[in-house]
């Protein structure tokens, strides 16, 4: 059907090939690319915080406006900037199109745009490092009316380059999920009906209604921030006395920009959540090559958890104070959230279950993110009840719940994923043993880095703080406990450049691939070239017969049958196919 | 949604010229409706944004200016003008296309110049943007629709070079039919907006919010 649009956006030059290109395929390598590279200016403020919370005052140059700084642009850059691109623009652009059968987004013009409007709203963002008074120091909250107070670093220019780049991030984003979701309800091909797609396109078409539903809260805050920023008007600014001064602002309410902001922010765990519980469901079926236990169960999972996402969002606002009532009503809906995860994460452990499992490094990962999700989920528990909340709400212990569950899980399948689908990007292998140490360096770390910090929390050790001097309930030995945290914390942000290394040496000297190293069933894998060219399917498209699922399949000539493989293909023994087929799908 | 397969399982997978046909169409009709749900969302915050705002102790209305009656019919023109417009590109002759066109153009640009025309008078008159928060939301809710129509006067020019470049062709003939159907929702976020302006009172919006 689209063997007549492809034409339209042939590539014909190096311009339009690499640069200026409509492939998703291209653009999804250039929003991975750019999505890393923000990613390491995100490590590397995080280490710059950890120095001064290890070894306070050792380095002169992170005073207490820089460290302020590093906080909140390390916070806004892992979550919107590295995260949400990477999970949407990168794995949605590549592998929507490629799992569905499609040969490529049905707006691709409004792709390309997606990407270099995403491009400048990541240059405005680098941009506010280099402005009078450096980047805003507000926290990623950026909770008025603080951060547009003067004493709060970078008031002058870092905050309206701020909100300028997340407006125009959420154009790129829009134009992005307007593509995503039209796709998958348009462009699929014969056969892919909606319950035989693969679980991460679920994830990330779940996602991507919920960043377009969600989005807009964000870029309503942040315009009505502009305006009491750039015009003096009052829609988040009560009447301030500030360094002596009466300020024009009068009558604003802060705590209506936290509404505005949580009703984007719970939802924007669960953009990068929803990804990750796709992606790792994918991974685990493949290497332990056994079908996804419970698909129909794990994809109303992921529309629960989309659902009940819009609607938890206070559960961030206990400590502004509010009605019991509504304290209890979104305590309430948050724990309801942990019974579809719950389903989730026993659906992973029971594909895992006497499944024939390959310790490769994708499924490492994918283990590794299991573990770390369910421990960062449980803490997630404790905080949702408000009674709980309120006395960890301002404490480390908030730091580890949100690193564990939202921070490290994901990034741990975003590496998983690198590592599955590096060979179909570019038709060569990833190598095993530089992978293998980063993973290990990286999961270990991360417990070595983030267990700690519930233990400070408990103690009641703030959060947000540049320096913990002359509080006498923290004790010495919290110090110690913190430059240790510092020591692996910079490990693991070397260990980091290893897969750097590995991405760009592999491309070169690794191993090649073929077109299905890892014996996948789902369509990606099938395509007639590898790396696939543009079009993805050369003549015809295929068509799709099965699940993505069909792994150790009893009758099948091999250990899976790809989605496209006809009935008579697969099979030695003719016989009731799609019966034994369905079998195996439970 | 469900007639995409189904087109797909009549065989159209090799590309034939019918099939390219329907998907962009049924594309470009889905990516509209899910920029809607979009657009919807945005709007709805901010009236949640306005109703809470209102429902404070402090709240001083804002006199609507006349000029929005005005704008609000010469909007209806446009919507119908743009609905004839969709109408007769799907004829086999399109006579009287390019005249409804440039009538549904004019009225957008009749809008926004009406719109400008409210404000400058307002300005006039000292309710400033940053006078009190009734006068800060009413420049956000106009200026945000407004910016929306500029939107659609961009699609609007792309569609009448469509017509002109491709007379009769599918992709002109949908053009002007999503300029149409975005024309609308245009016309109904702003009837929910000038009518949020008129008659939500800071005694409704206290109830709406169950303060006391």
């Amino acid at each position: 059907m689209y063997a007549n649009l492809s034409p339209l956006h042939e590539p014909r030059s190096f311009l339009t090939k690499y640069v200026w290109c409509q492939d998703h395929k291209v653009i999804a390598i250039q929003y991975s690319l750019t999505a890393i590279a923000v990613g390491v200016i995100g490590v590397v403020l995080s280490n710059l915080m950890r120095l001064q919370l290890g070894f306070p005052g050792r380095f002169a140059f992170i005073d207490a406006n820089h460290y302020y700084q590093f906080v909140t642009m390390h916070g806004m850059i892992m979550v919107i900037y590295l995260l949400t691109a990477l999970f949407l623009g990168g794995f949605g652009n590549y592998l929507i199109p490629l799992m569905i059968g499609a040969r490529d987004m049905v707006f691709p013009y409004l792709n390309m745009m997606s990407y270099w409007v995403y491009q400048l709203a990541v240059w405005v963002l680098i941009a506010s490092f280099f402005v009078p008074g450096g980047p805003t120091g507000a926290g990623w909250t950026l909770y008025p009316p603080q951060a547009i107070l003067p004493g709060t670093p970078g008031v002058e220019w870092g905050i309206v380059l701020m909100l300028v780049s997340l407006a125009i991030f959420i154009v790129a984003t829009t134009m992005g999920g307007l593509n995503y979701v039209t796709t998958v309800l348009q462009a699929r091909t014969e056969g892919m009906t909606l319950m035989r797609m693969p679980l991460t396109v679920w994830g990330i078409f779940v996602a991507t209604i919920l960043a377009l539903l969600a989005f807009p809260a964000l870029l309503v805050s942040a315009i009505m921030m502009l305006l009491d920023r750039l015009l003096q008007t009052s829609f988040f600014m009560p009447s301030v006395v500030s360094m002596g001064a009466q300020l024009q602002h009068n009558g604003g309410s802060p705590l209506l920009f936290q509404h505005l902001f949580w009703f984007f922010g719970h939802p924007e765990v669960y953009i990068v959540a929803l990804p990750a519980f796709g992606i790792v469901s994918d991974l685990i079926s493949v290497h332990a090559r056994k079908s996804i236990f419970g698909y129909r169960n794990m994809v109303w999972a992921i529309v629960a958890i989309g659902g009940l996402s819009l609607v938890v969002w206070a559960h961030h606002m206990y400590v502004a104070g509010m009605n019991p009532y509504f304290g209890f009503f979104f305590a309430t809906t948050t724990l309801i959230i942990a019974v579809p995860t719950a389903i989730k994460v026993y659906n992973w452990l029971l594909t895992l279950w006497r499944g024939d499992l390959h310790l490769t490094v994708p499924m490492l990962f994918a283990i590794g993110f299991i573990s770390t999700f369910v421990i960062g989920g449980l803490t997630g528990l404790f905080l949702g009840n408000v009674s709980v909340d309120i006395p960890l709400s301002n404490t480390y212990f908030v730091v580890a719940h949100f690193h564990m569950v939202m921070g490290v899980s994901p990034i741990l399948v975003v590496f998983g994923g690198l590592y599955h689908w590096y060979p179909k990007i570019t038709g060569r292998m990833l190598n095993d043993g530089l992978g293998k140490f980063h993973f290990w360096v990286t999961f270990v770390g991360t417990y070595a880095i983030y267990f700690p910090m519930h233990y400070l929390g408990v103690l009641g050790m703030p959060r947000r703080y540049y320096a913990y001097d002359n509080y006498q309930f923290i004790p010495a030995s919290a110090q110690t406990l913190n430059a240790a945290i510092t020591v692996v914390a910079i490990l693991v942000g070397l260990a980091q450049l290893v897969f750097l290394f590995n991405l760009a040496w592999s491309l070169f000297k690794g191993r090649r691939a073929g077109a299905n190293p890892w014996r996948a069933a789902s369509l990606e894998w099938q395509t007639p070239d590898t790396p696939p060219v543009h079009g993805n399917w050369g003549a015809t498209l295929p068509i799709v017969y099965r699940g993505a699922y069909a792994y150790s399949v009893p009758g099948a000539a091999q250990d899976f049958v790809p989605q496209n493989a006809p009935p008579d293909a697969a099979f030695d023994e003719p016989g009731d196919i799609r019966q034994s087929v369905k079998g195996t799908q439970t | 949604m469900k007639s995409a397969p189904l087109l797909r399982a009549a065989g159209d997978t090799g590309g034939g010229p019918s099939g390219y046909r329907s998907i962009a169409e049924l594309a470009a009709k889905t990516g509209l409706w899910v920029l809607t749900a979009v657009l919807s969302v945005l709007f709805t915050l901010l009236l949640f944004a306005y109703v809470i705002r209102m429902s404070e102790g402090d709240w001083r209305s804002l006199a609507v200016p006349w000029q929005l009656w005005m704008n609000t019919g010469v909007l209806i023109l446009g919507s119908i003008a743009l609905q004839h417009a969709a109408t007769i590109a799907r004829r086999p002759r399109p006579d009287g296309l390019n005249a409804s066109l440039l009538i549904g153009g004019v009225c957008g640009l009749a809008f926004l110049a009406g719109q400008l025309w409210a404000w400058e008078r307002l300005n006039a008159l000292n309710h400033t943007i940053a006078a009190n928060p009734a006068n800060s939301f009413f420049y956000l809710l106009t200026g945000l629709h407004g910016v929306h129509v500029i939107g659609g006067l961009v699609a609007l020019a792309w569609g009448v070079t469509l017509v002109r470049r491709y007379p009769g062709a599918l992709r002109s003939r949908l053009c002007v039919a999503l300029c149409a159907r975005y024309w609308h929702f245009l016309l109904a976020v702003w009837l929910v907006l000038f009518g949020a302006l008129l008659w939500i009172t800071p005694e409704i919006a206290r109830n709406l919010c169950g303060v006391s």
